[in-house]
Order: structure tokens, then sequence, then C-alpha cells
């Protein structure tokens, strides 16, 4: 198995009774709960925690991109991932997310990433998503725009890395006389391609086909749902005629660990908690504006989603730990809890959350170094693919 | 309350279904986001002098999702090409909201085959420093109590469940109102622009608690259509023909003739 550290980089200073005179900690909550004495620390401690991991011996950070909100502060990943590039040594560099339909000019990310994978020297993991509903409402683009601008700003990346230019592209929402990137990649013929996504058919079918064959990850999603979509990943690969192999499965989740069970369960509680019911929060409209959707998945989800996210604020640690939303305990049962899923899913690539909501600095390294000590070391051996994937650049 | 018609037309490659009622000349009606699923009190008056035609347009209830729809002017050609099949002469073209916003762009394509142009608190323009309501930020209930004056009214509104199909719609209609009205946000930064080519009489209709689009949004749409005439409905929200049918008809009516 593969590990990686993922960060959010919430505004962990949050008043977390914003709540009573605010409906979201997205798009409409008031910058001004943002306390401009606090940013630089806060900012600097992250990226150090996110160092750490290359010293622990994890195989990789990963970053993210989310817009004008409390929950994550990256609106712009590459500014973090470039001060990583410097910073670690060894560990892939994963950007699981630019937003791709939320851009006029994409190919900014071709030179974006390609920067950052030559300052680090190949180790670049390129994500590509669709962002989720709320950033359309921060920045305007159109929703029912989404898909559609999606598969060309992907299609205009990988020309930019892949084709001799310049070359020309023509699509409907981007057209560019001179496609003619420069840096290239250091990885050729192009960075590995990861698809970070909440779990859609139209996404699993276009991730899986065969020339395309990326990383798909299923990120923070009850384990049923995790099930549900990793088969659905597996049966599609069947269908297109290969077999998809461990190391094409990530699973993105929040991972505490202290010395027992009951210490990792207090001691998580409050930040899990406030991750769950205070960062996470907002209305189904700001979740899933329309077109965002396609008509079919929203006939099969728009109903849950709905009820899903009324009930957001309810959430507790048991709640969330039951419906395995949650790895919490200690390094035996965090092993436990992990090798069962991987057992009964059949992903290769965990990405660990390990600061989440509120969680202090000093528990943060404690539960990175208990992680990278006690629970990798026993699970290093599942989740590997037979054969080494035949991969871009894997 | 007469049943009107319902039949179906491909235009353009895209069946529409449209609900027909009355006798005289045409009077084409365009609904707004929430789509036009059932016959209104409001065609039933405006029939008594016309034949109503109320069509769904395309991306709307029970008509197509076609491919090339992408844009509030895609509609305004759309609707040329339907008066054409149809052989639509001596036109009263009334619009709402978004339908009005068609109507405005139709009319200042060509407004050959219209005899009169109503918009009814018409989408497509926007005035500085007088931001519209959120329609796609506010939650059903929000919307519901938003779109009405009367809140009375809203809670009966409220109070009805949709069926699974008639949810499908819902979300159809709202999926064809971002495409087309999402960015910029119920306007075409070009139409006001071009607005003044409209040489046909034109009623501009708004209501005075209108919380969708602020009712400052009258005056400048009147100022923007050479001779326009603008009423303003008494405690009112965005849905005149709903809340104030009876009223609002009137108005049409004497401003169309009988």
């Amino acid at each position: 198995m593969k590990f990686f550290m993922i960060h959010l980089m919430p505004y962990a200073d949050m008043d977390l009774d914003y709540d009573k005179s605010h409906n979201s900690a997205w798009v409409t909550l008031p910058n001004t709960y943002f306390d401009p004495k606090k940013g630089p620390a806060l900012y600097n401690r992250f990226i150090d925690e996110l160092a750490y991991a290359d010293e622990l011996g994890f195989d990789g950070v990963c970053v993210n991109e989310h817009h004008q909100n409390a929950y994550g502060l990256m609106p712009i990943p590459g500014v973090i991932a470039g001060a990583l590039a410097r910073q670690t040594k060894t560990v892939k560099i994963a950007v699981l997310g630019r937003a791709l339909p939320l851009l006029t000019y994409p190919l900014s990310v071709a030179e974006e990433y390609a920067m950052l994978d030559n300052i680090s020297n190949g180790r670049l993991i390129a994500g590509f998503v669709r962002g989720i509903g709320a950033e359309y409402h921060s920045t305007g683009v159109n929703p029912a725009e989404s898909h559609d601008r999606f598969h060309e700003a992907h299609d205009l990346i990988l020309q930019a890395w892949t084709r001799p230019g310049p070359s020309r592209y023509e699509g409907k929402y981007y057209h560019f006389e001179y496609v003619n990137t420069w840096p290239r990649v250091v990885q050729q013929p192009h960075p590995p391609i990861w698809i970070p996504s909440q779990g859609s058919t139209e996404t699993i079918n276009w991730a899986s086909h065969p020339s395309r064959k990326y990383v798909y990850l299923q990120t923070f999603s009850p384990a049923d749902q995790l099930k549900r979509f990793m088969d659905m990943y597996r049966a599609q690969a069947e269908k297109y005629g290969y077999q998809a192999s461990p190391q094409q499965l990530g699973w993105a989740t929040p991972v505490y660990v202290s010395d027992t069970d009951e210490q990792a369960r207090r001691e998580a509680k409050p930040h899990i908690e406030a991750f769950y019911n205070k960062f996470l929060r907002m209305p189904f409209e700001m979740l899933i504006p329309p077109g965002y959707l396609s008509l079919a998945s929203m006939a099969a989800v728009g109903n849950k989603a709905r009820a899903a996210a009324a009930g957001a604020s309810a959430t507790t640690i048991d709640s969330v730990m039951e419906r395995g939303m949650f790895i919490c305990g200690s390094p035996d049962s965090v092993v436990q809890q992990l090798e069962y899923h991987q057992k009964n899913v059949g992903y290769g690539k965990l990405i660990a959350m390990m600061q989440f909501g509120t969680l202090p600095h000093d528990l943060t390294r404690r539960n990175m170094e208990l992680f990278a000590q006690k629970v990798m070391p026993r699970l290093r051996h599942i989740g590997e693919d037979a054969e080494p994937r035949v991969d871009a650049a894997e | 309350m007469s049943e009107p018609r319902e039949s179906f037309e491909t235009i353009a490659g895209c069946k529409v279904r449209l609900l027909r009622s009355g006798k005289g000349a045409p009077l084409l009606f365009l609904h707004g986001a929430g789509g036009a699923g059932v016959w209104l009190p409001f065609y039933d008056m405006l029939a008594q002098t016309r034949d109503v035609i109320v069509p769904e347009h395309p991306g709307f209830g029970h008509s197509d999702m076609p491919d090339w729809l992408d844009t509030v002017g895609d509609l305004a050609n759309f609707y040329l090409e339907f008066i054409g099949k149809l052989g639509l002469r001596d036109v009263d073209l009334v619009g709402t909201s978004l339908g009005g916003w068609i109507a405005a762009d139709l009319a200042v394509r060509n407004a050959t085959a219209l005899r009169h142009l109503v918009l009814l608190s018409p989408a497509g323009i926007h005035l500085p420093g007088v931001p519209k309501g959120d329609v796609f930020l506010w939650n059903p209930e929000q919307r519901v109590r938003n779109l009405f004056h009367d809140q009375a009214l809203a809670d009966k509104m409220l109070a009805m469940t949709p069926d699974d199909e008639e949810r499908k719609r819902q979300n159809k209609n709202a999926l064809t109102t971002a495409r087309v009205g999402w960015q910029p946000r119920f306007y075409d930064p070009n139409l006001r622009k071009w607005l003044h080519r409209i040489d046909r009489p034109t009623l501009i209709v708004w209501g005075d608690d209108d919380k969708v689009f602020p009712p400052a949004y009258g005056p400048a749409y009147r100022d923007l259509i050479p001779g326009a005439t603008l009423e303003i409905v008494k405690d009112c929200g965005h849905l005149p023909h709903v809340e104030k049918a009876a009223e609002t008809a009137a108005l049409v009516t004497k401003f169309i003739g009988a």
C-alpha cells in the first residue's frame, strides 16, 4: 500500500459559533472571520506538517483547491506545492485539483504543473477536478457547463504536454491557436494523473477508460459508498477489457491514531466533529447547483444529497466512525480497520487526512508519527499490484 | 376554466409541447424559469379574446433538451422559427421573467410577425448597483417566499409536494435556467445596446415588491425601449400574472385591445 498525507489547511482558528448567524462556512461567510494576524503562523505550521510527512517516510503529500471558505485555505494550491517542492526531498507532491472548469485559460494549469514537475524533479502528481458546487457560486462559472469544460480543459492540457508545440486546440469553450507550453514536463509523456471525486458514474467511466486508466480517489465518503464506487470502477474496467489494479484506486479519509482507542476518541472528538459539522457545513443549493450533476445523477442522488445536507450539522464522532468516514483508534485498531476496508474494497492508495478541523499542531504531529511508525509498516505488503503499473510515468 | 388542447411541434430538431386555448389573433406566451406545466387562470382570461399559445421552451418540462441550446439568443431564434412554422402573424408576444428576456431578444432580432410586446418583470438587462435575488442560492422555501408578496399564497404553494416526475421536470427546468442564465446572471450585456430597435408598442409590468428583479429594473427597461409603457402592480411580487392575475390580465387586454 502507498501512503499519502493530505492537508486541507482549514482556518483552524475559526470561531465555531459562526453558525449561529451564518448557514455555511463557504461562499457567503464573511472573510472578516479570518484574522490576518493568525494567517502567517497557520500557513507555515501547515506547510511544516506536510514537510514532516517527507521525513516520516510517507510516499506523498497532497494539497487541493477550494475557494472562499474556512474549510480549506488553498485557493491556489500551487503556491503550497511550490514551497513543498523545495522543502521536501523524496515525497510525491499531489495537487488534487486544480478545478479545471473554473478557468478561462486552462493552459495555466499545464504551465503551473510543468513548473512544479521541474522544480520537484519529477515528483508531481497531477490532479484534475471539477470543484464542488460551491466553487460555481464563488467564481460565477456556469455549473451547467462544468462537465464539458472539464473534458475540454483536460484534453487541452494533455495536448500541451504530449504534442510538440505549437499545436492548435479547437473546442467549444476553449480555442487556442498556439498551444506551446514552456517548460515541458519532466515526467514523460506526462505526470501521473489522479481524479478525486465524491463518486459519479460519468467520472468513473471516463477515468477508467483504457486510454486513461487514471487513479480514481474516493473522497470523504461512507464505507458503503466507497465500496460501491470502487466496485463500479473495477466493473467498468472489465467492460473495457482489462483488470483494474489496486494502485488505480485510492481512498481519502481522515485518520487519527493515539495510544489507545479511548484516548484517540477523546482527543479527536471535538476536532472531527468540527470538521464535519462546522467546516463542511453548507446547504444543498450551495453544494449542488443546477447543472452541476447530470439529470440522471440528480434523479439518483439528488434527494439523498438533499437529506444529507440537511442532517450535516448533527454528525458525531460515533456516527462517522460507524459509517467508515473516520478511521480512529490505537495503532492496532487503525491497522485492523484499514486492512478490513482494503480487503473489502481493494484500494491500494490511502490518502490520510492527519489534520482535520481544529486539530492542533502537537496532536497532528503525534498522529503522523504513530501512523508512520506503527501503522504504515504493517500495511505496506497489501494493496500492491501484482505487476508494476504500466502507467505513464509511475 | 377551459381545457386547453395539448400538442407537440418539432422545430429545429426539437420537439416542444404546447398548450393552446381561445379564439382570435394569436397570443404567444413565453414562460419563466419555473416552466409552464399547468394552465393558469391568467391564460384563460386572455383566451377570451385571443388564441393563447403556451409552449414549454426547449430544455423545459415535457419538451426536448436540444444539443444546440446554450443561450437565450438560441431560444429567441427558436421562437422566430416557431412563429414561422406555425404561420403566426400579428402576434401579441407576452413573456415573463426568463420568457420576457427571450421575447425582448426576439423582438430586437425580428419583430415582423409581432403586433404588441408585453414584458412581465423580464430578465435580460443589468442595473449596476441593483443586485438581483440569488434564486440559485435560495432554498426551495426561500425561493417560493421570495417570489410572492402575499405569503398566504406562498404557504399554499409550499403545501404542494411534487411527485417524482414533477420533481424531474423541476430539475430539468432549473438546469436549463442555469445554462442560459447563470453567467452573466440573467442578462446579456449586448441586449441593452439594441433594445431601441424594438418598433412595436411595448408594455412592461412590474410588481412593486419583486424580490427577484427589484422594481428599479422597471423604469430602466422602459427607458431602453422607445415609447414603452410601464405599469407597476401594487402588493405584488415577481409573478404579476400569478399573484395578481385579473389585474394583470386587465392591463394586458387594455394594451393589446379586445
